[in-house]
């Protein structure tokens, strides 16, 4: 059973938000690192740049498989997660703690329509 | 009895038992009735091999062999006779890819060892275990520049560029939101003096081909500076064997080295299999095509090699991928990694020396013959293209080399479509030709020109 | 055992091979800017040394000439010798691509007719050889159903369907071509699920991407159904040919209802895998899409064999020269042998030898779906994960401390912790027999003895690999010591 903190938003493409603020932080969920296994590799964003929503913003990578991730709300990279330069399975020690970018500038708009932890696990239930 | 087939009737008979039907029948039933194919396939019976063996000789025979001047991205050159016994160990043939890597070590290794050996000709970083060929390599360069720059859309092509390169490009962007720009050559010859025209937001590379699809070699000064300013890459494609004698794409600031091995080890075999190579700098390494290996441990701590960043392949969200390519010419590339050691750099340099040396005594004694020009003075290597004072001269001298014994070009304008290419050829000279066959190319166009 | 690169048994001024002499003057070369400037670092060898080195590799390495391979999906049957042969005519081997065509007939022989009988042995009106690969193959039969579409003006068609148990190289060929994915779910007998499909068949989808049997070795039995119900809607039925060998001179995709085919020659027509390629991927049509087919064609004249570029709605060119010559040669070589009794003997004896495994092994394992299978079958060793903490990949390691290449793992990804096994037709039953028991022993040694086959292969020179430390820290190409 994948650990799913109530208190975050996420997409139908396994990333999960927290507001911190003005700051937006994005990550990957559990499930998504279970599924990915031993991560080798993140590719993060440049500082300053601008993306969408649903534009391909990063690239986590494993031992089998690569997953691009979609940005799930438009703003800003403020910040990027520079641990996990040398250490990329911190991810999948604790994906929640270990967030791969920061936003500014974000539409909240955006952040309004992504799922809630409940919708988010009904989700995962059709998976199965 | 079916070849190949080892079953006898009675281990049939314990199989269907062990199965638990009556028949063989049975074991399709899970197919419809009315799919089932109605009487046989609608091709011939077997035959032994015998049979086989002789009907292919015979086809075989009807393709004829001359002394060839052929180029154009297939090359007949010196095959050490070591190469074809090695590269037909079973081992090799018979494998599949390595996936278990334990159980592959040896293919594996081999693998790497072509890897190193790209990445020092080329003068780059970073090698996968080999593409389909030279052209399609075009297209995974083209992808990589897209992928590496936000929002791009455009490659800039040389129109120096191999002809069917370009075709497979052009198929490639169609349908997609890719575009394809060509550079107009200019005589036959790619120059740096207006890249920066055509260096907009929107591109995301450029691809150019030195020795180009003439033969001639290409001056890219000052070239991969100015692509870098635009934030593009670029891609150089190369003879692998020219590589020796030339300017390494490394050398030249490149990003990305592509080609084709065929003229290192691999017959021309009606073109093909040959063997696309990729390499990059470090920055793309993430970004390299198709199948890796690198260099591990085991749990013993002894050196091991497997297949590697193979996320390449497989996608959670699989239709995101933006190459599909999945399989290698391993047993190409391992031909081409045989050729290099067996005949080392010396042997490439003293091949590519005895290439140029020939290729230029007989363009010089060519050039003495009247109506025969070759269009420009810009260095080449093993190849160059040989105008005529009209299509009907070129037919001419062509047929006269064929009666003579020689396939003596390649036409251009079938490949091309270019009215300006109308009585132009495009000859390669490679090691494998003597003075003698030189002479009698010479002697035989002068008699038609003259 | 670890064995010297070609770099470290490199003995500098080493020669391996002679040249002949030049017998024209040297000339002076290029220009210093347009000449090499470093020496590459190439290893420097006698020909013995290369002889031994990779002799020593080839033993080092494993082949369907050394033992059974029976990985799932991939079809390692025997390659005939006699095919090599072939290959090494001078006829075929030495034959230039831009040759005259009065100079190639053979050559342009062999490529119409291997064309003509693909296309018979698959129901289909004709097709192309110039495709590198099966995923090249499927990039170009992609290509030809757009490029079908825009020319009637359904350009607006954007989206293929493809079942969850599809293929990796479906979903990223299709997405090559611009199509966006749509997946279908599978019901209960793990076949393609009717009602779902029939929810997302709308004008917006291009094409279904199937295999038939499908990856789970099953065969979608509503097939004629489903190729009505695609072609209703104003879509293309595409056969993804990797498992042709369940159902040669059985049943043909063509009657089935697929528009467009692609085979994979290095699994059903037997030519060489090659440890990776190179390989074969033909794509085969139906007469409404021969237009689009790849250019050039060959057609038969009363002159004989021609290059046909004359192709105005073709998608173009889409590799550098012919395809694969001397592989599809082969091919053709394997089907004239086999001939039609041959080739449907083949599948009858892969569907023979894949149901005797599976009824044997049925007691021991975790069979996931139905009673029965065709050429392929896939068992789950989910429990034995569960339960004593053993994996699919620990039992493909240790598969090979007796001998055996091991199934493919992992695959389909519907099932959990799947062993995906094709003995194909040409493993005799003795050979079955002797996988068959090492599996059960392994089930057993699994519960008792789980680290047997955690710490597996043991027996092998090379032990298990470390393959996280090869992605975190890839080592690419050998470095000289500094």
């Amino acid at each position: 059973m994948s650990n799913i903190p109530s208190n975050l938003k996420y997409t139908k493409e396994h990333e999960w938000v927290r507001l911190e603020g003005d700051l937006a932080y994005v990550g990957i969920t559990d499930y998504a690192q279970d599924t990915l296994g031993e991560i080798v590799y993140v590719e993060l964003p440049p500082v300053g740049e601008s993306y969408a929503a649903e534009e391909e913003i990063a690239n986590v990578e494993s031992v089998k498989a690569a997953s691009a991730i979609y940005n799930p709300i438009s703003g800003t990279v403020a910040e990027v997660n520079e641990e996990l330069d040398g250490s990329p399975d911190l991810i999948n020690e604790d994906s929640y703690a270990n967030h791969l970018y920061i936003l500014k500038e974000f539409y909240l708009d955006d952040y309004e329509l992504l799922l809630d932890g409940e919708a988010y696990g009904e989700y995962l239930k059709t998976l199965e | 009895m079916t070849p190949y087939i080892p079953h006898t009737a009675h281990e049939r008979e314990q199989m269907l038992k062990a199965i638990g039907v009556a028949s063989i029948e049975e074991l399709f039933s899970s197919i419809p009735k009315e799919l089932h194919l109605k009487g046989e396939l609608p091709i011939a019976a077997g035959l032994s091999e015998e049979e086989v063996f002789q009907h292919l000789k015979e086809l075989a025979n009807l393709n004829q062999r001359k002394v060839s001047f052929l180029g154009m991205g297939s090359y007949e050159r010196i095959i050490p006779a070591a190469v074809q016994s090695i590269a037909s160990l079973p081992a090799f043939v018979t494998a599949y890819t390595p996936y278990q890597g334990e159980i592959s070590q040896g293919l594996l290794q081999a693998i790497f060892e072509y890897q190193s050996m790209i990445c020092n000709l080329t003068s780059l970083d970073v090698a996968n275990a080999s593409l389909y060929d030279g052209h399609t390599a075009a297209s995974e360069a083209a992808i990589i520049m897209l992928a590496s720059k936000r929002k791009s859309t455009t490659i800039l092509v040389s129109e120096t560029l191999h002809p069917f390169t370009l075709e497979v490009l052009k198929t490639w962007a169609f349908g997609t939101e890719t575009i394809i720009k060509i550079i107009p050559e200019k005589e036959r010859t790619f120059s740096t003096d207006d890249i920066e025209e055509y260096l907009t937001g929107e591109v995301a590379g450029l691809i150019v081909q030195s020795p180009n699809r003439y033969g001639f070699i290409e001056d890219y000064t000052g070239l991969a500076e100015k692509v870098h300013a635009n934030n593009a890459l670029l891609t150089i494609s190369s003879d692998p064997l020219s590589l020796v004698f030339q300017k390494s794409q490394g050398e030249w600031g490149g990003d990305i080295a592509i080609g084709d091995t065929q003229p290192l080890g691999l017959v021309s075999a009606f073109g093909g299999p040959s063997c696309g190579y990729i390499a990059v700098s470090e920055a793309l390494m993430r970004k390299i095509p198709g199948r890796v290996v690198g260099e591990t441990v085991d749990r013993d701590g002894e050196r091991a090699f497997v297949l590697t960043l193979q996320a390449r392949e497989q996608h959670i969200k699989r239709g995101r991928a933006t190459s599909n390519i999945c399989s290698n010419q391993a047993l190409a590339a391992l031909t081409t990694a045989i050729y290099i050691a067996l005949v080392g750099e010396a042997g490439m340099v003293e091949v590519a020396n005895q290439s140029y040396d020939k290729a230029h005594y007989l363009a010089n004694k060519l050039q003495t013959i009247e109506g025969v020009e070759l269009n420009n003075s810009a260095p080449f290597w093993c190849e160059f293209p040989l105008t005529f004072t009209s299509p009907e001269v070129l037919e001419k001298a062509l047929k006269a080399l064929s009666k003579a014994g020689i396939f003596g070009g390649v036409r251009l304008y079938p490949l091309t479509h270019r009215e300006e290419d109308k009585a132009t050829m495009v000859v390669a000279v490679t090691e494998k030709r003597t003075i003698k066959e030189l002479n009698l190319y010479y002697e035989t166009v002068k008699g038609v020109v003259a | 055992m670890k064995r010297k690169l070609l770099f470290e048994l490199s003995q500098e001024g080493r020669r391996g091979y002679k040249f002949p002499a030049s017998d024209v003057p040297s000339c002076e070369k290029l220009p210093q800017h347009l000449q090499r400037q470093t020496s590459p670092i190439l290893p420097e060898l006698s020909e013995l040394d290369v002889v031994r080195h990779y002799s020593a590799l080839a033993s080092l390495s494993f082949g369907v000439d050394l033992g059974a391979y029976p990985l799932g999906s991939c079809t390692m049957k025997y390659n005939p010798k006699l095919h090599n042969y072939v290959a090494a005519l001078e006829g075929f081997a030495n034959i230039h691509p831009l040759q005259d065509e009065k100079s190639v007939q053979g050559a342009l022989e062999v490529i119409y007719k291997t064309t003509e009988s693909l296309s018979a042995i698959t129901g289909m009106a004709w097709g192309t050889l110039q495709p590198l690969a099966g995923a090249h193959g499927e990039y170009v039969g992609l290509k030809i159903i757009r490029a079908y579409h825009t020319s009637r003006g359904e350009d607006h068609r954007n989206k293929v369907i493809v079942p969850i148990s599809a293929h990796g190289t479906n979903p990223a060929s299709a997405s090559m071509v611009g199509y966006s994915i749509v997946e279908v779910a599978t019901n209960a007998k793990g076949l393609v699920d009717i009602e779902a499909l029939k929810e997302l068949l709308d004008d917006d989808i291009a094409a279904i991407m199937l295999t038939n049997p499908n990856t789970l070795g099953l065969f979608e039995e509503d097939i004629a159904e489903i190729a009505t119900l695609v072609h209703g809607c104003g879509a293309l039925l595409y056969y993804d040919g990797a498992n042709l060998n369940a159902v040669l001179g059985i049943s043909r995709p063509g009657d089935m209802g697929f528009d467009v085919v692609h085979l994979n020659l290095h699994k059903t027509f037997a030519t060489p895998h090659g440890g990776g390629g190179p390989g074969s991927g033909p794509v085969l049509v139906k007469e409404a899409l021969r237009p689009y087919l790849p250019t050039p064609d060959v057609v038969l004249t009363e002159e004989g064999y021609c290059w046909d570029w004359d192709r105005e709605l073709s998608i173009g060119k889409v590799s550098g020269f012919w395809g694969n010559f001397l592989v599809y040669l082969k091919a053709y070589a394997y089907i004239l042998t086999m001939g039609r009794e041959g080739l449907k003997e083949a599948s009858i004896h892969a569907l023979l030898n894949a149901n005797y495994m599976l009824s044997r092994l049925r007691g021991h394992f975790n069979v996931p779906y139905q009673e029965r299978c065709m050429h392929e079958f896939v068992i789950s060793v989910h429990d034995f994960k569960e339960r004593y903490g053993v994996s699919a990949l620990d039992f493909a390691k240790a598969l090979q401390d007796y001998g055996y290449h091991p199934p493919t793992v992992y695959f389909p990804l519907i099932v959990s912790e799947a062993l995906m096994f094709e003995p194909t037709e040409s493993e005799s039953k003795e050979t079955l027999d002797g996988l068959i028991e090492a599996l059960i022993e392994l089930g057993e040694l699994a519960k008792t003895d789980g680290d047997r086959l955690k710490e597996a292969p043991l027996t092998r020179p090379i032990k298990r690999i470390d393959e996280a430390r090869a992605a975190k820290n890839p080592i690419l190409r050998w470095k000289p010591k500094e």
